[in-house]
């Protein structure tokens, strides 16, 4: 049996599911947006829906001191550079050192499910310009994702005690815990849902 | 024997047990938890009490993510000091977050003993 030809109907069937679930749906209503803003997200690795975190030991160990970040936001790459034990060590100003048992199971589990490495291939992806202490690559640093929140204003996120830094995803994101970035789960603290 | 003796001097240092009961005192404890150290760079004081509060029956909540941590009061949260090996990683991190070094074991002992007491 050809493997590529199993694939090929895998893939056909999973387009086809997508195509009829809600998530598609979402874009299809989504008419207020320009065209070239409807391109850009459909290119966009960076999605509105991700898988959510399934691994117990990930939402354990790295989901105590801030949202467990669903391993698709960020490349293979960089996911390396924060698992390394003096990354962890000086995490982002914090100790999240980690047993090398649990650390090699985390990055296991994080190289696997972590973004398309063609998105590390993006012009002017800023994920590596490590602007943060130790040169830790971040989310919130992502070309991808300044990109969708740069007509947020300041006052609504570090000038607001109830979400502190774009880092806290879940304070203005009611289902990011579940990979749902969708906008009409948007409820920023203070301010409430965003229209744009 | 002497292996004996070895082996639980080793497990009192890796789970921080207090095998030496006489040596923890919850007092002790209560006034490192609130104890304040200054940082160097102009960033507000850190104690225990800067993510965990002073009144432990409450939630706390992460000076610098925000993020709610359940009490730290075992008499309102069941599940705390229930593991061993989450309890060292904790004040391990912990302390050199607040402190800017590992506690030692005395001083994990005296943290534990005011922590159960609440
Ligand atoms: C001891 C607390 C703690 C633990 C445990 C922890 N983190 Fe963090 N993490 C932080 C802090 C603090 C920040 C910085 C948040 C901010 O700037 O607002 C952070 C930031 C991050 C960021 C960058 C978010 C952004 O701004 O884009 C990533 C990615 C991250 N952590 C991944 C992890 C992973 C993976 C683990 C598990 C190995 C983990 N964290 C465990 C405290 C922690
Ligand atoms: C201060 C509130 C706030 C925080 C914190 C925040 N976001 Fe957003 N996010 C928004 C808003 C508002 C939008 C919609 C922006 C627009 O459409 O102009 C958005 C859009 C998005 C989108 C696109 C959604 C879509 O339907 O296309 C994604 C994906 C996303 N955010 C992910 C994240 C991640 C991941 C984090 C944490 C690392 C995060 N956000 C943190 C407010 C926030
Ligand atoms: C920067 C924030 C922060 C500071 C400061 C802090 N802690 Fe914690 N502590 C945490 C977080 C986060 C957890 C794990 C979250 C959870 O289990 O809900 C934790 C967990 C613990 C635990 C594990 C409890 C258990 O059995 O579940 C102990 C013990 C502990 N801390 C003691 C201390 C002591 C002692 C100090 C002061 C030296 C201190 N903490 C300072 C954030 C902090």
């Amino acid at each position: 049996m050809n493997p590529f030809a199993c694939q090929s109907v895998l893939t056909l069937l999973l387009t086809s599911t997508l195509a009829m679930s809600s998530a598609h749906l979402a874009f299809a209503d989504d008419d207020d947006d320009e065209d070239d803003e409807h391109e850009h997200k459909r290119n966009s690795l960076f999605e509105s829906r991700l898988a959510p975190v399934v691994n117990a030991t990930y939402s354990e160990e790295c989901g105590s001191c801030h949202m467990a970040y669903q391993p698709g936001l960020l490349p293979p790459r960089d996911w390396a550079r924060i698992m390394a034990p003096d990354a962890l060590i000086n995490h982002y100003g914090d100790d999240a050192s980690l047993s090398e048992a649990l650390r090699a199971e985390i990055s296991a589990f994080l190289g696997a499910n972590a973004a398309n490495v063609a998105r590390s291939m993006v012009p002017g992806d800023a994920s590596n310009t490590g602007a943060v202490s130790g040169g830790l690559p971040r989310i919130t640093e992502s070309a991808d994702f300044k990109h969708e929140h740069d007509e947020i204003p300041a006052r609504l996120v570090t000038g607001n005690p109830e979400v502190n830094s774009f880092s806290q995803c879940n304070a203005c994101h009611q289902k990011a815990a579940e990979g749902n970035y969708d906008e009409r789960w948007i409820d920023i603290p203070g301010h409430g849902p965003w229209r744009d | 024997m002497k292996r004996h003796l070895a082996t639980a001097l080793l497990s009192a240092n890796l789970l921080i047990l207090p095998a030496i009961p006489w040596a923890a005192d919850p007092v002790a404890g209560a006034a490192g938890w609130i104890k304040e150290y200054p940082q160097t760079d102009g960033s507000k004081p850190r104690s225990c009490s800067t993510c965990h509060g002073r009144d432990l029956t409450q939630p706390g909540q992460h000076a610098k993510t925000g993020k709610v941590i359940e009490p730290m009061a075992p008499s309102v949260n069941p599940q705390r000091l229930t593991d061993s090996a989450k309890i060292e990683k904790w004040l391990r991190r912990n302390c050199r977050w607040t402190i800017g070094r590992e506690c030692n074991a005395a001083e994990k002992a005296d943290f534990i003993a005011y922590i159960k007491t609440q």
